[in-house]
């Protein structure tokens, strides 16, 4: 049952992350996800210093709200300071994230969080925290929060699809339209902010990146049509889960480090597959 | 202890750590601020990111590998995991439809997993000595040795020489290679050896303020020495100078407060320093730019009034009152009040009893507005074949942007018109 519900949680965050990531990558926003992923550190212990737990939801959206605070930092950066984007993401997320840690060095003594647990998580633990859903059915706490979550972004997703899809597509159609592109890029941002939130605790920012950047990658490498993509990005994701999973129980090792080790080795393949072998192919074709 | 005494403590160097700690991480920021230079103006600011998790793995592999906790091992594996990411980011670019910023991430993520899962394999088979491996991904600013300060000031050494012997190479190929390329330069080998120094640099600093801020140390100086020079060896010299002062200042503010953490408080310092830069700088700086903003904003609002009080006078009026340009040229009473106030000032206009008069000086500075708003407007008409009906628009924005040079050449081209297309006579 424990292997049930570590890779139900770990799949669970492979959605999430699959479904936004899936924007971020055609957006070319990948690395906005990283520092969102990195900045929400100061929201995240503030939520912890108030309540002591993550686990309750307005504190969850507060902490979600200083990852859009991050993407308004690099803005102004970009826009009103004229930094170029790159440095712009480097600069803000750095920042940040030092922020956070003198901030859970200077108060945190007895805030369970640390920079290790930030970095690479600890979803071992999820079951430590069972609670009863349905009456008997159990599911770790964390788990819970990531099923409301996920089911939260899929509804988004499934509403707000024409939106997000023609604003990631063809912004200045959009603009031209008169589609609120504003509007859907916080939209998104808000969706990845609140990923990142869930996730950090059960996984950490590390496998957050993996998952927001490696399955749509792969989906992207073999299908050109977007909502196969997404789906094939989620499927990705929960094998990468599962299998990771695995490997690490049976090599005694960090389980998100092995999921993420499993994504680039998926990776690696898919890209020799559609990339190095089919371009060689056509090289001798011609 | 008051604020002084807590200073001349600090520096006084029979505090032989805080001496020590403070000096190795000014100078390690100093080459890494230096040598992020480049990387800020390459437009690679997300490379240092990559490279400094992308140290792990080597450095698990050397620990596995030789099974004893020798810097120079861990700094060798270090080295070449950070060389393989960098390379694996630029095949994968140029071998696949996928974007940078997706290939950057996931590359820094499966490097970083790979490392966490070597790491705890490590740890979970028992050796004693592997904690030393932690330092490597959180830094231990605090507890550095001399040796430390010694491998730090050999890095800043060899970039400060490097740099200065390759600026040309550098800085060429920063700005385009394709250039580069044309010009004969090995743009492959620079841009080699430009990685080698980033990653070495990485590599040493990671142990000191650990994986997430070293991306700061890179880039954060030069965004900042950016905003305050377009020379590239000021550039150099002031990201130097922002890298140096806040490792000693952050050592500084770690050290006064209990349980600060050091590498944290230099990225901090740091980052005060490259907002003040780019708050403050004299051309780019935000508020350097809101104050043309400003001036420009009044310069056209002058220039506006101006021009319409002269058009009133033109059309035969004897007498013009304020009521009148707020009746017939639709301004907003409060602003106007002010504007005229301001060219009262400046001698432009006399303000007797509610009416204006033009002086001879506002006379002259509404002609030439009016003279390159015509001038404008017949170029449209001529090189563009616009409608009358749409010139008018234009050129009452840029009318205030012409300059004299401009003018001049404007009316040599036109070869001095009499009249625009709407027949109104230019004023020369």
């Amino acid at each position: 049952m424990n292997d049930f519900y570590i890779i139900l949680t770990a799949s669970l965050v492979a959605i999430n992350c699959a479904l936004m990531g899936s924007f971020l990558v055609m957006r070319k926003m990948v690395m906005i996800g990283d520092a969102i992923s990195h900045a929400v550190l100061p929201g995240i212990f503030i939520a912890y210093y108030i309540s002591g737990s993550t686990a309750s939801l307005p504190i969850l959206i507060g902490a979600a709200f200083s990852g859009i605070l991050a993407t308004l930092l690099i803005e102004w950066f970009t826009k009103k300071a004229r930094l170029q984007s790159d440095a712009a993401i480097g600069v803000s997320y750095t920042l940040l994230f030092a922020i956070g840690i003198v901030l859970i060095s200077k108060f945190g003594a007895n805030a369970d969080l640390d920079q290790q647990c930030v970095l690479y998580g600890e979803i071992e633990y999820v079951i430590l925290w069972l609670k009863p859903v349905f009456g008997a059915f159990m599911l770790p706490q964390q788990t819970i929060i990531l099923l409301a979550v996920c089911i939260l972004l899929v509804v988004a997703v499934i509403i707000g699809y024409k939106g997000l899809f023609i604003t990631t597509f063809d912004p200045n159609f959009a603009l031209s339209t008169g589609i609120a592109v504003g509007f859907w890029h916080y939209f998104l941002m808000s969706g990845v902010s609140l990923t990142t939130v869930v996730s950090f605790e059960s996984v950490g920012a590390i496998l957050v990146i993996a998952f927001l950047s490696g399955p749509p990658a792969i989906a992207y490498l073999l299908t050109e049509d977007f909502k196969k993509m997404l789906l094939l990005a989620c499927i990705v994701g929960i094998f990468c889960s599962a299998t990771g999973y695995y490997a690490a129980k049976w090599l005694d090792v960090s389980i998100a480090g092995s999921i993420s080790t499993v994504i680039g080795i998926a990776f690696t393949l898919v890209f020799i597959f559609t990339s190095v072998i089919k371009r060689k192919a056509v090289v001798i074709s011609t | 202890m008051n604020v002084w005494e807590h200073i001349t403590t600090f520096f006084s160097v029979e505090n032989y750590t805080l001496f020590v700690v403070s000096i190795g991480s000014g100078i390690l920021c100093l080459a890494a601020g230096v040598v992020g230079t480049f990387t800020y103006l390459r437009k690679r600011a997300l490379i240092g990111d990559v490279i400094s998790h992308s140290v792990l793995p080597g450095v698990a592999i050397a620990f596995i590998l030789t099974g004893v906790k020798n810097p120079v091992y861990f700094l060798l594996g270090a080295i070449i995991s950070g060389l393989i990411s960098i390379w694996i980011v630029d095949y994968v670019q140029t071998k696949s439809k996928l974007k940078p910023d997706s290939i950057l991430a996931l590359t820094l993520s499966v490097f970083f997993g790979i490392g966490v899962v070597l790491l705890t394999k490590v740890q979970h088979s028992g050796n004693a000595a592997q904690s030393g491996l932690d330092s490597f991904l959180f830094g231990k600013a605090a507890s550095m040795s001399m040796l430390d300060v010694q491998l730090f000031s050999a890095i800043a050494i060899i970039n400060v020489i490097c740099i200065a012997l390759f600026l040309r190479s550098f800085s060429i190929i920063s700005f385009d290679e394709n250039y580069a390329k044309g010009l004969g330069f090995n743009v492959r080998l620079i841009k080699g050896f430009l990685a080698l120094l980033t990653v070495v640099t990485v590599a040493i600093g990671v142990q000191a303020v650990g994986v997430v801020l070293m991306a700061a140390l890179l880039i954060t100086p030069a965004s900042g020495a950016r905003f305050l020079t377009n020379s590239i060896r000021r550039m150099l010299i002031y990201s130097g100078i922002f890298g140096f002062a806040s490792g000693i200042i952050g050592v500084f503010i770690s050290y006064s407060g209990t349980g600060m953490p050091t590498g944290p408080w230099i990225v901090i310092v740091l980052s005060a320093f490259t907002l003040s830069a780019i708050l403050l700088g004299k051309q780019r700086g935000v508020f350097a730019r809101m104050k043309v903003r400003q001036n420009n904003h009044v310069k056209i609002n002058n220039e506006n009034v101006l021009k319409d009080i002269y058009k009133l006078a033109d059309k035969g009026l004897k007498t013009i009152t304020t009521k009148e340009l707020i009746d017939k040229e639709k301004h907003q009473p409060k602003k106007l009040k002010s504007t005229l106030a301001r060219l009262e000032k400046l001698d432009y206009v006399d303000l007797v009893r509610g009416m204006v008069i033009l002086s001879d000086k506002g006379r002259i500075a509404a002609r030439e507005v009016i003279r390159k708003h015509r001038l404008w407007e017949i170029y449209l008409s001529k090189y563009f074949q616009l409608d009358a009906d749409h010139l008018h628009d234009d050129a009452e924005g840029i009318e205030h942007i012409i300059t004299p040079e401009i003018e001049k050449y404007l009316i040599k081209l036109l070869e001095r018109p009499e009249t625009d297309p709407h027949q109104s006579e230019i004023p020369y």
